[in-house]
């Protein structure tokens, strides 16, 4: 569940990330200079181009990644219309669509561990310098084993109060669901000490 | 050590869970998601530094292409969006809130960690809010802040949540709430 991964292999995926993140930073800051409407809509034609290139699936699950957007392209578009700049209001909502599709490319193709490798690729200058990175990445895996837990553990809680009471109990499960996972850190900091700690660990791998 | 990454980690967590949180209706139909909820609370139980180190791991997840904000949204392609101004300043909501609950100690909990929640969740998070929507979408700063106005009743409901949840957490686990442990 955790990883938002395109359905289908294309043709982006090995693409090295680092290339992939290049072009997406470079694209925005052109998009951002260059901020006439020709050279917007020629972008969003060439975005809309590496989509169909990746095939039909892929094509339909990036359309579906930009639906949240609709109601942010609403406003600009109608307030620019109001304010009589509705030219201006067409480059703001096509750039914003581009770099959000172009971003969401990279996110589609790329796996979660090369997403995560390249963040080590990041740590590692700041390594060079003599700080211990190894509680960061302890801290990535444990919110990626323990963000679906807790999301089980809201579920059940949420279930527990729905079978007792009319009312939908929303934000009354925010208090027993800090409770289970404070109890839970200080259980998973009592088992990562009895194991060495997480300082232990480097010296180990070393 | 070890303990403050473990909780920081679960925290951060917690903010993704508390995406699925369904969201509630105000009567103006403005939705109100858990999740700033969840930086506020980083803050109030955290403490400055951990809570907002918590945000930061969340949101380094995010950019990455976790889903973890609300409605599954992720990628680096939000920091375009015109509402990157909330994301930025979510860390530092988190800092000021926590900072607020650690120096002041002469007011009951819940009345500290709700008015922390409130200046540090909506007073600084709004002003990067609103200066990153007046960039995003070329408006003035008033206009800008026009747009945001209907956020605010639903943001005091949950600082209010905030403080009494603090409160309650203080008095369950005191040891466990870092901001006044030592």
């Amino acid at each position: 569940m955790l990883s938002f991964e395109s359905p289908v292999i294309t043709p982006w995926h090995r693409v090295p990330i680092g290339v992939k993140l290049a072009v997406v930073c470079i694209t925005s800051l052109l998009l951002f200079i260059f901020d006439s409407i020709e050279v917007q809509l020629f972008a969003l034609s060439i975005c809309s181009c590496l989509y169909v290139i990746a095939g039909r699936v892929f094509f339909k699950a990036g359309i579906k990644r930009l639906y949240f957007l609709w109601p942010i392209l609403l406003i600009i578009l109608v307030w620019h219309g109001v304010t009589d700049t509705a030219a201006q209001g067409l480059v703001i909502a096509l750039r914003l669509v581009t770099i959000i599709a172009l971003s969401n490319l990279m996110t589609m193709t790329s796996r979660l561990s090369d997403m995560l490798g390249w963040i080590q690729c990041v740590l590692k200058p700041i390594q060079a310098l003599g700080v211990n990175t190894r509680p960061v990445e302890i801290a990535i895996a444990l919110v990626v084993r323990f963000t679906p837990v807790l999301i089980a553990k809201g579920g059940a809680l949420r279930d527990a109060w729905r079978s007792r009471s009319v009312k939908k109990g929303n934000w009354r499960i925010v208090f027993p669901l800090f409770l289970v996972a404070i109890d839970d850190a200080e259980q998973v900091a009592e088992a990562l000490k009895a194991r060495g700690g997480t300082l232990q660990l480097t010296d180990r791998k070393r | 050590m070890d303990r403050n990454v473990v909780f920081i980690a679960l925290f951060a967590a917690l903010i993704a869970a508390l995406g699925y949180v369904p969201q509630i209706m105000l009567a103006s139909g403005v939705p109100v998601t858990a999740q700033s909820l969840g930086v506020m609370l980083c803050g109030t139980v955290l403490g400055s530094k951990r809570g907002a180190l918590a945000v930061l791991l969340f949101l380094a997840l995010v950019f990455v292409g976790l889903p973890l904000l609300s409605g599954g949204r992720s990628g680096i392609g939000l920091l375009a969006s015109p509402s990157a101004g909330f994301l930025i300043g979510w860390p530092v909501a988190a800092f000021v809130t926590g900072l607020i609950v650690e120096k002041v100690r002469f007011a009951s909990i819940t009345v500290v960690a709700s008015t922390a929640s409130i200046i540090g969740g909506i007073v600084v998070l709004y002003i990067f809010g609103i200066v990153g929507l007046a960039l995003g979408l070329d408006k003035s700063i008033p206009s800008a802040a026009i747009l945001v106005v209907a956020y605010i009743p639903g943001d005091i409901i949950k600082a209010v949540i905030a403080g009494l949840v603090t409160a309650a957490l203080l008095k369950a686990r005191p040891q466990s709430v870092l901001s006044r442990a030592s």
